[in-house]
């Protein structure tokens, strides 16, 4: 790959330098975007004005920016959008994001647009950028960018502004999901099903999902206690939420759900959910080259003709799967698994996003098998 | 899965308004797909220029109508155990639909592949459609269907005007529009109802935005979308005649999904098996949305989104109508991932319509609810910006980029253009926009004024300020010039802008290093390593996906955008270029930017360039390839038009040198030329002023030939009988100045026109055919109709052509296709034009003859010396006759002139002309009269020839109708007629009403040219005729072998025989 690249860096430095002359995007800064094998993005700064590291993934959604942007599962990362014209249609009330801030690190695009244009924005996306501190680079080949991450996996990076450099950082070595997960016990909704959701960081969709199908939910930090006796309330069902970083950090929330698998609980994993689901009955789990980031992943229903397209945003999967377990989805592209569901139990747990937002509603169902299961086991107990 | 045996395609028919090359496209794929299945193939399609009619894609190829009376007898003749109805357009699907209405399909046992034929006929009853859509909670705008006008009227009192009238049962929304009150609804409904039972009355969505999903569903309840699209128009203005965006820009993720669900529930819910368009009005301030269309069928969209995304959607269609699941298929353009999914870009497409409006004389220029452009482009980039000026240079009109004024050069002062072209939709509101912006007009009023969304504007006035920037200070600095070419700026407008010419400004970029990168399409965003060859140019990225070719690569430059007088018959020579070019092991790379095309196949080239045919980007590409060469006599006049330039700059253009090009091209050289080899020519030359044309024309005598070189309104070749004429049509018209000379030409009547199409190799022919024109010289060469063998021509003559022909291919050095155009008189031949290209009637007659003219012409590129070939003597007839859309745009006078009119063309064979003629107007949506036939003729002269064809047309036995003096002429002669009053007498029994009435279905109106009056009554009848859909004949030639056809021929004593048993 590297022989047929056109140097052209030189020329994308000089243009920033015009910049002010010539652009309109006036008071444009340059910036640059390094990654740890020392290959160089230059670029132009439209976010928050300072330099951050973290770990540089790409994700092909065409849509959905806002939604991205604050799904705390992005937490540590730089992501570069493949879609090149970001920013179309502003930024709308918070009420619409998936989580209470943006939770990527950094931003990389190719053509910010800064005249966005909709009913919903409140604002564009330079000002959210701005007001939520997070660093943005316009670099205009992010084809490049994601061939080699392609290539060469995913990596360390960090976008630098001027030259206020640091020191490159991998988000994964961190718990990060202490970082997102919620802080107190929330109670939400109303119904005959209690659902306790294990908030890893979970996306607000998840939590409109379950509240949609009128039950009465139970949002916990990731490492509370559900079976301490000192915990005030009951529940029928476990819905462990997505949320950043490498599963193996996250070993309070094994610890929880090892005792829900020992007592049946019926369980729905999502995302690192699932990962986590795996890593407690006895699977194991490993980081992918470049993980699967994107609304268009084909996941074959096993043993069946059926497939769905769903919204993924992973950069660990499931490899070995637990004794009991076995394979529900596995993924059309590259046969990785997408999901896995116990032989007897009440046990299910899903890679994608049944969630949606950004990202095709395929997938939705999962919620009403699940609950439809939870209903069962609690008839079942009397 | 079911084990099929053999299946039946039903191509589209002839390219018209609406329904075009796309169905080239699909049916092609489905072919394809079919034949991988080791399936034998029939294909029924009479247009005989398209690609998919070729032996090597279907096994049996009827080159007959596409109507249940000759598909019923193909079924009988062929027992095909399957039929695919979704692959040829709405004419397909009608054909389909009533073949199975009628039993025939059960009778024979055809099984229709893919979708439920219900599903279809649900889908095309809107009322019922409706209904269904509602049971399943999705809405669509209140409406209502009316079989009549009393009722329609009603309907629209209780819904509130404005509202939106749709026809039935119609393409490309034939017969729609937007009644603001009673009056244009009483319009708009008479006319619709004209071609359909029904008419909907439908609630008007103002300025919503107009969404479309491209669906695919397999048999296992598999269900994706593989693009969706949005319409920079507003909804109002049909999506054939939008400029359209994929993937949509607007559109939040909520929207975006919630969209697409409704369009997987419709198609679920109507158990589609293949492709599916649906279109949406979304409510751009609450989101609230509608279904307004879906086709249960392959469609314009669909072609369009096939090449947007490289998903290769009618060769899945067919893949799933033979029962394969989705997940079963890979996808071919990655080769490693599979089928289902849905592609992710990592560019934008544009696409434009490209609208001919000015050829047709009076046609309305106003665009709206039904179709009118003849053609599309596609330009794809990294920026809205690059991608939207590609396209508009892709139309090929001289337009450079978004700020193009030149669609309004003598439009007046600015305001005046703002008045008259932003508040009215035309082809030229886009370039309205730049206008009103730099006139203090608001992105808000702008689009208020339009129902084009802000984002659009917003991106477009970034364009106007750079380049009232540049203006400002012309410094070009490299940095400078690639922010202006990452907007999608062309050297030519750089220059404009900066006093500098393309050349210097193209020089500057080299030495900057400022180049464009080679990108993929994969389907994946880059998300998984491809191999696919499908490319497009960005300056808006630093590497290259490829690797460059090198010698071992020819480019092979198509046609760009179809529009009258290019189209598919300019695909199949690039397409069989291509094909010819594997067996010398050359890699051929191809440059195209036309959607509707097979040439932009993924799978047709080793390389495709989907990219501008400028000289700018053509030598952009040879640049990065270096190739050996360059074809330019495949594409039509566009590659032609850029030899110069690419010969100028270096580039080695193959087969006949650029310089023997230019003097043919150049009518002063040629003509010079023409007195050196002793070949007549009409009397000609080139006038400054109105005195010297005068005096020219009165030595040559009267008619005379006007071809500005500049025009100011209409169309801009016109033939004048009388002196008045001349002087009127080139002072007011044609402008004649020293700045803009006018070429006249002696203009002959009454003769034959001939052709002459030949491949040469260094200046001897070694094929030639010659065929002969129906109609008198006068008709356009694309509007005529054609026969093979010629029929009426001596010897003698026949000679002349051959020796005239020989003598240019010498004198010109021609190595490869060309075409010389003859008229023949009195055993004289006189050159009216010659082309060093394939013709438009390559295809049609490398067919008949079966000797392929292309792959002779590349044998002669490669091969030291290529043996003559004789034609072999044919023992049948074949007649290519043209189609016209005259229907579809408003007050178009249907009347054949010198100026092409048709979109489109058909060949049939037969046993003699009348029988070929007879199947080749059928084809064309012609009928074999049965209720009355309307006779009205000109002059005493043209009254007279017609007589013969008049007894003719008597003997069938059906009521002769005519207008006064024609009726008095025919009892004279012993004729029986019914006198009917034109429509501007106003009096009973009238014209108008006899056709309104449906009591006539054949309407002939054959008019001296010559005669102008101030009420055109017979332009009145004509249009009438045209707007009933009767059936219209215009010219005597024409009109006397119809008759002879269809009172000779007994169509079902017709036999039904295949192109092989010809």
């Amino acid at each position: 790959m590297q022989q047929n690249m056109v140097d052209r860096t030189f020329l994308v430095a000089e243009n920033l330098a015009d910049l002010s002359r010539f652009a309109l995007d006036t008071g444009a800064r340059r910036g640059k975007l390094v990654l740890e094998d020392g290959t160089i993005f230059e670029g132009t700064s439209f976010g928050y004005e300072a330099s951050i590291a973290g770990e540089v993934v790409f994700c092909t959604g065409m849509v959905g920016y806002p939604e991205a942007m604050t799904d705390a599962s992005y937490g540590g990362q730089i992501l570069a959008m493949t879609y090149p014209l970001i920013g179309n249609y502003g930024v709308p009330q918070s009420e619409h994001w998936e989580g209470e801030r943006i939770h990527i690190a950094g931003l990389i695009v190719s053509d910010y647009i800064d005249t966005p244009s909709h009913a919903q924005s409140v604002m564009s996306l330079r000002s959210w950028l701005q007001q939520q501190q997070v660093p943005a680079l316009e670099i205009k080949d992010t084809r490049l960018l994601t061939r080699h991450i392609r290539t060469h996996g995913t990596m360390l990076g960090k976008i630098v502004l001027d030259d206020e450099d640091l020191p490159f950082y991998d988000p994964n070595l961190d718990n990060l999901v202490a970082s997102v997960s919620c802080r107190q016990v929330e109670r939400l909704g109303e119904g005959d099903l209690t659902i306790a959701l294990i908030d890893c960081g979970t996306k607000h969709n998840i939590v409109r999902s379950l509240l949609r199908r009128n039950v009465r939910l139970v949002r916990v930090p990731w490492d509370y206690n559900l079976f301490d006796q000192a915990s005030t309330f009951e529940f029928d069902g476990i819905v462990i939420s997505n949320g950043p970083g490498d599963p193996k950090t996250v070993q309070k929330t094994i610890q929880t759900i090892q005792i829900a698998l020992e007592r049946a609980v019926p369980m729905l994993g999502i995302c690192l959910g699932h990962q986590l689901l795996a890593l407690a009955a006895g699977g194991d789990t490993y980081k992918m080259k470049f993980g699967h980031r994107s609304q268009n992943q084909p996941c074959l229903l096993n043993d069946s003709k059926r497939c769905f397209i769903t919204t993924q945003n992973h950069g660990f999967a499931v490899g070995t799967l637990p004794p009991g377990f076995a394979p529900w989805f596995i993924n059309g592209n590259d046969g990785t698994n997408e999901g896995m569901i116990h032989h007897e139990l009440p046990f299910f747990s899903v890679q994608f996003h049944p969630e949606a937002r950004p990202g095709p509603m395929d997938t939705d169902w999962i919620f009403d098998h699940f609950l439809a299961r939870v209903r069962i086991e609690k008839e079942a107990r009397g | 899965m079911k084990k099929l045996r053999k299946v039946l395609v039903l191509g589209a028919g002839a390219l018209k308004i609406g329904q075009a090359g796309e169905f080239d496209y699909s049916g092609s794929q489905a072919l394809k797909a079919l034949r991988e299945e080791g399936i034998s193939t029939i294909l029924v399609n009479p247009n005989i220029a398209t690609i998919q009619t070729s032996k090597e894609l279907a096994d049996q190829i009827y080159f007959l109508p596409v109507t249940p009376f000759f598909v019923e007898r193909i079924i009988e003749k062929e027992r095909p155990d399957g039929i695919l109805l979704s692959f040829g357009g709405q004419t397909a699907l009608n054909c389909g639909v009533e073949l199975f209405k009628s039993g025939v399909l059960e009778k024979y046992q055809v099984e229709i592949l893919g979708t439920p034929v219900t599903a279809i006929i649900l889908t095309e009853d809107r009322q019922e459609f409706a209904e269904h859509l509602h049971k399943i909670n999705i809405p669509t705008p209140i409406s209502k269907s009316a079989e009549s006008l009393e009722e329609a009227q009603e309907i629209a009192q209780t819904i509130g005007f404005p509202v939106m009238l749709r026809a039935g049962f119609a393409l490309g929304g034939q017969g729609s529009g937007i009644a603001h009150n009673m009056e244009e609804l009483r319009r708009i409904v008479t006319s619709a109802l004209a071609f359909s039972p029904q008419v909907l009355v439908e609630q008007y969505l103002h300025h919503y935005k107009e969404v479309e999903y491209e669906v695919v569903r397999d048999a296992y309840d598999n269900c994706i979308t593989v693009c969706n699209m949005e319409n920079m128009d507003p909804l109002g203005i049909h999506t054939g005649e939008s400029v359209v965006l994929a993937p949509s820009q607007t559109l939040t993720n909520s929207e975006y999904h919630t969209l697409r669900s409704a369009a997987i529930a419709i198609v679920r819910s109507l158990g589609i098996v293949g492709e599916c368009n649906v279109q949406f009005a979304l409510n751009p301030r609450t989101s609230e949305y509608y279904v307004i269309e879906v086709n249960a069928r392959l469609s314009r969209s669909s072609a369009l989104a096939s090449k947007a995304t490289g998903y290769p959607l009618a060769y899945v269609a067919a893949k799933l109508a033979l029962g394969y699941a989705l997940p079963e298929l890979t996808n071919k353009v990655t080769g490693v991932t599979q089928a289902c999914f849905e592609p992710s870009l990592d560019y934008v497409v544009v696409k434009i319509p490209r609208w001919d409006l000015d050829k047709f004389k009076g046609a309305d220029q106003t665009i709206g609810t039904s179709m009118k452009s003849v053609g599309e482009v596609m330009g794809i980039g990294r920026t809205f910006e690059e991608a939207y000026q590609k396209a508009i240079r892709m139309l090929d009109l001289g337009l450079e980029g978004a700020t193009s004024k030149r669609v309004f050069l003598e439009e007046g002062s600015e305001a005046a253009i703002i008045d008259k072209y932003l508040y009215t939709p035309t082809p030229k509101r886009i370039f309205a926009l730049p206008v009103a912006m730099r006139n203090g007009f608001s992105i808000e009023k702008i689009s208020d004024i339009t129902g084009i969304d802000p984002w659009f504007l917003y991106r477009i006035r970034h364009i106007v300020k750079l380049e009232e920037e540049l203006e400002r200070d012309r410094e070009l600095t490299a940095a400078r010039l690639l922010l202006l070419k990452q907007a999608g700026l062309s050297d030519k407008r750089i220059g404009e802008l900066t006093g500098k010419t393309e050349l210097e400004i193209r020089a500057l970029r080299q030495r900057y290093g400022v180049l464009p990168s080679v990108f993929q399409i994969d389907t994946l965003a880059g998300e998984f390593p491809s191999d696919t060859n499908y490319l497009y140019m960005t300056y808006n990225g630093q590497h290259h996906d490829v690797e460059p070719l090198g010698q071992e690569g020819l480019v092979v430059l198509g046609s760009g955008p179809y529009r009258i007088g290019s189209s598919v018959e300019f695909d199949w020579s690039s397409v069989n270029t291509v094909q010819a070019l594997k067996k010398y092991d050359k890699r051929s790379i191809v440059i195209n930017c036309n959607p509707e095309t097979v040439s932009t196949d993924y799978d047709m080239s080793d390389r495709l360039y989907f990219e501008e045919l400028t000289f700018e980007r053509i030598a952009d590409i040879c640049d990065f390839e270096n190739p050996a060469g360059v074809i330019v006599s495949v594409g039509g006049q566009t590659p032609n038009n850029r030899v110069k330039a690419l010969h100028d700059y270096g580039i080695p253009i193959l087969g006949t040198s650029a310089e023997h090009i230019d003097q043919a091209e150049n009518r002063s050289k040629f003509s010079q030329l023409l007195d050196e080899l002793g070949i007549r020519q009409p009397a000609w030359d080139t006038f400054e002023t109105i005195e010297d044309i005068l005096s020219f024309a009165e030595r040559v005598g009267y008619p005379v030939l006007v071809r500005p070189s500049y025009v100011l309104s209409g169309s801009a070749m016109n033939v004048c009988y009388t002196p008045e004429q001349l002087e009127r049509y080139t002072r007011y018209a044609a402008a004649v100045s020293p700045d803009h000379p006018v070429t006249v030409t002696k203009f002959f009547q009454k003769v034959k026109e001939v052709e002459l199409d030949a491949v040469a190799q260094r200046g001897e022919i070694k094929a030639f055919v010659i065929s002969e024109h129906v109609e008198n010289a006068g008709v356009h060469s694309g509007d005529a109709t054609i026969v093979l063998p010629p029929q009426t021509i001596n010897a003698e003559t026949l000679q002349r052509i051959e020796e005239a022909g020989r003598a240019i291919a010498r004198a010109l050095e021609i190595t490869g296709p060309f075409n010389v155009q003859f008229l023949a008189k009195d055993n004289q031949v006189y050159v009216i034009e010659a082309n060093l290209r394939a013709s438009r009637t390559f295809p049609f007659i490398s067919k008949v003859t079966g000797i392929n003219l292309i792959e002779l012409f590349v044998d002669a590129l490669f091969q030291q010396e290529i043996a003559p070939v004789t034609m072999p003597s044919l023992t049948f007839t074949a007649v290519k006759a043209p189609q016209f859309s005259f229907s579809r745009l408003t007050g178009a006078d249907p009347l054949l002139r010198v100026e092409m009119a048709s979109t489109g063309e058909v060949a049939c064979f037969g046993e003699d002309l009348e029988e070929a003629y007879l199947k080749a107007v059928i084809a064309t949506g012609g009928h074999i009269p049965q209720k009355g036939i309307f006779i009205s003729i000109g002059s005493e002269e043209k009254k007279q020839k017609f007589l013969e064809t008049a007894r003719l047309l008597a003997s069938l036995g059906l009521p002769l109708y005519a207008t006064e003096k024609t009726c008095a002429f025919l009892h004279q002669h012993g004729i029986e007629a019914e006198m009917l009053f034109k429509i501007h007498e106003q009096r009973e029994p009238n014209v108008l009403s006899y056709f309104r009435e449906r009591k006539i279905d054949l309407a002939i109106n054959v008019v001296d040219n010559y005669v102008m009056k101030e009420v055109d009554d017979n332009y009145t009848i004509r249009r009438a005729a045209v707007d009933y859909n009767i059936p219209l004949l215009t010219k005597v030639k024409q009109v006397r072998l119809f008759a002879r056809a269809i009172v000779n021929k007994d169509l079902r004593a017709i036999p039904i025989k295949a192109w092989n048993e010809y």
